[in-house]
């Protein structure tokens, strides 16, 4: 929260400039070795197909999807953790983090045994109204979910806390109530972070597949997203694999770069 | 511009120091292991350690192959490396230290073929037939091809890219059956766990699958003029560390004793 002494083009400490260098060519080292195997000429008749289309398309819904449900109720879940003294908070906080732990696919699995149509919830829920979450987009979705929420979690509490509650309090002083000091004073104040975290949020989701393949299966149209096309093109025709990858690429650079720009950059 | 040009002469030049190093190390590896002794190569006294990628339905009986031709073989041992064929096909193009290849089917042990990573010719070492798994208590009551038809059942394939999928789609070929599946599996272990877990009413996988899966899966067998056997070729690979003991592996997954062991998990004889 220091924008005064914030500084254009400061010159970094020497010995920063070769590691730094170091993380990025081995960041960008793969990617130019995808670009130079990329089947160029082919790539037009490759990306028309419709395969492509409709992964794209339930890739876009479904990471948008999850990163709308997770600002909805990951914001209040981050803002519970970072200010309450609630008993077995640092349980729940460990919690949280479990789905980044676990391999995607157990957390499939699990999500199957949870609401699968013999899960715990899933069962009575199907046996009721006969409404299945696997193999449909919801089961996309809530899979996407599952993996992506805690990127935003653990991002706006780490904000959170780090923001200076005087403000807050002084707000609460002049009168204001506790939901006009969460929207007019908390919520701007950790803007960035919750912004940053939408984004680690949209980018894990998009690129979601053993929890996707666990719980939702894979159905051209229905349920199959980009991964899950790559991961499948990859066993018989590696160039479909990669024209695939271009385009997921392509689209996750279009959507986080402005995106940087505009909220992460200083 | 010149900096980068010295800097790729140099990569190159380590790179090509590297390869020769390496070949350096096979040739010494060749000619210490060979034995003075006689043309022929003793099957006592075989030594040396091997790396065997193999395919995922073969995960349990080819460990249990290792074991035996370890105690076969005291000096030698094997790595096993379990993954789908095209998984480790593509490794071993992209040049995998790997001494043997166990495909679940031929068209990816062609292509290693075809790129002369093989030594020798590759051979048909277990065939396995096609079943249809139903959760237990087959509460689909699925009694048959007919029934993958069915809109209102929870149907499973393996994806049409995969071998299980590949030869689910002849078998329904071949009993005219268009197939109203709701997943295309990614392989048949992922398959089988949405049977077993009651998420799918029936799919299509392995004899050996069903077997494997214990009391969470039910077997329904698919007509005989219906069914799909495929056939898993292995051979050794002509970048093989230790030559002899590839080669000595191979034999034994093809000896009498290896043949019992895979036939005691549902292969089915070469």
């Amino acid at each position: 929260m220091s924008a005064g002494r914030r500084r254009r083009g400061a010159r970094p400490p020497w010995g920063l400039v070769p590691l730094a260098a170091l993380a990025l060519a081995f960041l960008v080292i793969p990617f130019l070795a995808l670009l130079q195997r990329a089947p160029w000429s082919s790539l037009g008749d490759r990306l028309s197909n419709p395969l492509v289309t409709d992964a794209l398309r339930l890739s876009l819904i479904s990471a948008f999807a999850a990163t709308g449900i997770s600002l909805v109720i990951g914001i209040p879940l981050a803002w519970v953790l970072a200010r309450t003294e609630m008993p077995g908070r640092s349980l729940a906080r460990a919690i949280v983090v479990l789905p980044m732990v676990l391999p995607p696919v157990v957390g499939g699995a699990a999500l199957l045994f949870a609401f699968g149509r013999r899960g715990l919830l899933g069962g009575p829920v199907y046996d009721g109204t006969g409404f299945l979450l696997p193999f449909s987009l919801w089961g996309v979705i809530a899979a996407n979910t599952f993996v992506a929420l805690p990127f935003l979690v653990v991002t706006v509490e780490a904000g959170l806390r780090s923001a200076d509650r005087r403000y807050e309090d002084a707000a609460a002083t002049l009168g204001a109530g506790r939901w006009m000091v969460f929207r007019r004073v908390t919520l701007p104040m950790v803007a960035p972070s919750v912004a940053a975290g939408a984004v680690l949020c949209w980018a894990r989701a998009l690129g979601e597949f053993g929890a996707t393949v666990t719980f939702a299966g894979n159905l051209q149209g229905r349920t199959q997203t980009m991964p899950l096309a790559v991961f499948l093109a990859l066993e018989s025709d590696r160039d479909a694999a990669i024209a695939l990858s271009l385009v997921l690429i392509a689209v996750s650079l279009g959507v986080l770069v402005p995106l940087r720009d505009r909220w992460l950059a200083a | 511009m010149m900096r980068l040009h010295r800097g790729a002469r140099l990569l190159l030049a380590g790179s090509l120091l590297l390869a020769l190093a390496a070949c350096g190390d096979d040739d010494a590896g060749g000619s210490g292991s060979a034995s003075p002794s006689g043309p022929e190569p003793a099957a006592e006294g075989l030594s040396g350690s091997i790396t065997v990628f193999a395919a995922a339905s073969l995960t349990d009986a080819f460990e249990e192959v290792a074991t035996a031709f370890e105690e076969a073989n005291p000096e030698a041992s094997v790595e096993l490396n379990f993954g789908a064929s095209s998984a480790l096909r593509e490794q071993i193009l992209a040049g995998a230290p790997a001494d043997v290849f166990a495909s679940a089917n031929p068209s990816n042990m062609d292509q290693v073929v075809e790129a002369g990573e093989v030594e020798g010719e590759e051979q048909v070492f277990v065939r396995n037939e096609l079943e249809i798994a139903v959760p237990a208590g087959n509460p689909g009551d699925v009694d048959g091809l007919d029934d993958f038809a069915d809109p209102d059942l929870l149907i499973g394939l393996c994806a049409e890219q995969v071998p299980c999928g590949e030869f689910g789609r002849e078998a329904l070929a071949n009993a005219g059956v268009t197939p109203a599946q709701d997943t295309d599996e990614p392989d048949v272990r992922s398959l089988l766990t949405k049977v077993e877990a009651g998420d799918l009413d029936a799919g299509i996988v392995y004899t050996t699958d069903v077997l494997a899966a214990g009391d969470a899966v039910e077997g329904v067998e698919i007509p005989e003029e219906d069914n799909v056997i495929a056939e898993y070729p292995i051979a050794s690979l002509s970048r093989a560390a230790s030559p002899e003991v590839a080669e000595a592996f191979v034999a034994f997954v093809l000896s009498g004793e290896g043949q019992e062991i895979l036939e005691s998990f549902g292969f089915l004889p070469a």
